[in-house]
């Protein structure tokens, strides 16, 4: 692990928009966010690796999200960001044309 | 054009009541991903970096106004108000909805459009010459062999589980401007001894990983044979290709592996088994079909238009416009008129809903209601009279689309890239939108000439750098994005494969790079030689001395 942490990205089916997990302490289950501002983020590999369980589990009885993976997140000018470019692009958003697309409605659409 | 028979409609009609109980399926859970995976994939619809991506079939790269509002209408209703065309004639949406992808597919096939065989280990669209029908040095319409072989492989039951994905492009001219030397099948049509026009066959070309050129295996074909023999060079791939490792499966290893004359051995004997088979073409069939791509009838008119040279020769915008957008077309008094979506510092081969109507518009107003599509990501209106140039040029001027660059160095081919597509290693367009905006100069492009660039954000090549006059290469080293240079690649009749430079390049020095390379060719250049001709003559020597010694 590198940066602060460890966030569980995926896709979400219906869309496959990209969709982060956050534990939401009403129903013990996860919840899927689509900011990565609004993630949890995993402080030890050991609670990466439960929010990743419960994220697969998620997936599987309620076909909420398909590939869910984690990825290591640092602080980068006070801003949550991906350690590695290519999942700073898939959080952000193409970093072309951000008038068109998912990244002109994205408030924190790509710097990189 | 083509118009659906009742088979043809029944078809794409049952395809997607198929798809739309596969969704529902999926989304209730009846599915796994694991098993829903090649079912939409079947169906054009990939999982890419950002969402879902549908790629809608274009065959060989033709659409009228209805086809193309529909388009653009999709694009509208169901995604983010654009699509991108590709370099294999097709268009791909980039945002849209898992659950909306069945009213889609109903949208497409209300226009005789759709998405199957878009992906997988398939016959893909048969691609072709985007001034089929209107070139002055074509030999005969290659759109009716393309929609021939489009009828024979859809859905052919013993090619939908081939090793790898197939692509043929077929062309009627001398002049390639299909690429039929980096497909897996290149039809060139030409005249036999006795003067009948047939086919060349090329088998073999790719770029991917492991580029190839094809080899040319049979020199003239009669067109009666056409099916049989694509039968026996798909059977001979079916049975001998690879299907250990995907990086070795596609028909250009196999013929590399077997080498061409074994192979051509092994197709030939098959051929001779099935050549009288049922897949003889029958005459009728072949006039039927060729009846669809009747020439419109083209007014008898002048060669020359005052109209066009009276403008021309007062604005320097319109005449660079006609310079290297214009073609000349088989009919007197008539041009192809090229419409680039290359604009300064845009993505290339995006257009937005808008456009895509005002150029559905344009096709019915100028063009016999023709609108292709070009292998180099451009859109092109046939067949447009010569003395209403000026009028077209100032209504695609309205939605920035009379960019002056067709053929030049900022009509540049590339791939998505990293920006959206899941198997990238780096990014493209912004290499491509940052050339196009340190090349804008209108002067400067024309005085460089000829030049293409080709840019691949990964190793799967699908920006050809291989066959770029200048490729370049996107890759991830160290965590960073870096790009290769290539030089001395064409996809052209003379094609040949990019060398690679030397090492590569961070993303913020690749332009200064390719502008260096452009000093050089334009101190070296002897009368009017392209950069490919000064590249082939003086070598990477002079290149590599000015890149490096300043790098």
């Amino acid at each position: 692990m590198e940066g602060i942490g460890q966030v569980v990205i995926a896709s979400r089916l219906s869309d496959g928009l990209v969709v982060f997990v956050r534990e939401s302490a009403a129903t013990g289950r996860v919840d899927w966010v689509l900011q990565l501002a609004d993630a949890e983020i995993a402080d030890s590999d050991e609670r990466a690796a439960v929010l990743l369980e419960m994220a697969l589990r998620d997936a599987g009885e309620r076909q909420s999200v398909v590939d869910a993976y984690l990825i290591d997140v640092k602080e980068e000018s006070g801003r949550l960001c991906p350690t590695k470019y290519r999942e700073a692009i898939r959080c952000f958003g193409p970093t072309i044309r951000t008038d068109l697309g998912e990244q002109a409605e994205s408030s924190s659409a790509a710097e990189k | 054009m083509y118009h659906y028979d009742e088979y043809d409609h029944a078809l794409v009609k049952d395809r997607v009541a198929q798809f739309r109980r596969q969704v529902d399926r999926r989304i209730s859970g009846e599915l796994t991903e694991e098993q829903f995976r090649p079912l939409r994939l079947m169906n054009g619809l990939y999982l890419q970096l950002h969402a879902y991506m549908l790629r809608v079939a274009i065959p060989y790269g033709t659409l009228d106004s209805r086809q193309l509002r529909k388009l653009a209408y999709i694009g509208r209703r169901y995604d983010k108000g654009y699509g991108h065309f590709t370099t294999r004639q097709n268009l791909q949406y980039n945002w849209p909805k898992l659950e909306e992808t069945p009213d889609i597919l109903s949208e497409l096939a209300e226009v005789e459009m759709h998405a199957i065989q878009t992906s997988g280990n398939c016959i893909r669209n048969t691609t072709s010459d985007q001034y089929a029908g209107a070139a002055a040095d074509e030999i005969e319409d290659p759109r009716i062999w393309c929609e021939i072989v489009r009828q024979w492989s859809t859905l052919h039951p013993e090619f939908s589980f081939l090793p790898r994905k197939f692509k043929i492009a077929i062309t009627g001219c001398e002049d390639d401007r299909a690429a039929v030397r980096v497909h897996d099948i290149g039809l060139i049509m030409k005249r036999g001894e006795g003067g009948e026009v047939g086919f060349e066959v090329i088998v073999g070309g790719g770029l991917g990983r492991t580029p190839f050129l094809g080899k040319h295996i049979r020199s003239w074909l009669p067109k009666e044979d056409l099916l049989s023999y694509l039968e026996a060079i798909l059977r001979t791939y079916n049975m001998l290709g690879r299907r250990d490792n995907k990086y070795k499966a596609r028909i250009k290893v196999t013929v590399h592996e077997t080498g061409a004359e074994e192979f051509t051995r092994l197709v030939e004997e098959e051929w001779n088994e099935i050549k009288d088979s049922a897949l003889k073409l029958p005459k009728e069939e072949m006039d039927r079909i060729a009846a669809h791509f009747k020439a419109p009838s083209f007014r008898v008119l002048d060669a020359e238009s005052a109209e066009q040279e009276e403008r021309a020769a007062r604005d320097p915008a319109f005449a660079s416009w006609i310079r290297h957008n214009t073609v000349a077309h088989k009919a007197p008094g008539y041009a192809i008129a090229n419409i680039s979506l290359k604009p300064v510092g845009l993505p290339p081969g995006d257009a937005t809903s808008d456009q895509m109507d005002l150029i559905a518009d344009l096709a019915e107003e100028f063009s016999f209601d023709d609108v292709r599509v070009t292998h180099g990501q451009n859109l092109v209106l046939p067949h447009v009279e010569r003395s209403r140039l000026p009028e077209l040029y100032d209504r695609l001027a309205t939605a920035g689309l009379s960019t002056a660059n067709v053929g030049l160095l900022s009509d540049i081919i590339c791939c998505p890239g990293l920006d959206y597509c899941a198997l990238a290693n780096a990014r493209s367009i912004p290499i491509a939108t940052q050339l196009s905006e340190r090349f804008a100069d209108q002067g400067r492009l024309s005085l460089i000439g000829e030049m293409q660039i080709k840019i691949s954000g990964c190793i799967n090549a699908c920006g050809h750098h291989h066959v770029g006059h200048i490729g370049i290469l996107g890759v991830d080293r160290k965590g960073e994005e870096h790009y290769q240079i290539q030089l001395g690649g064409s996809a052209a009749e003379d094609a040949s494969l990019g060398k690679i430079l030397g090492r590569g390049f961070s993303a913020d020095q690749v332009v200064d790079v390719v502008d260096q390379l452009v000093d050089v060719y334009l101190e070296l250049r002897e009368d009017d030689e392209r950069f490919i001709d000064t590249f082939r003559r003086v070598g990477q020597g002079p290149f590599k001395e000015r890149v490096y010694a300043t790098a």
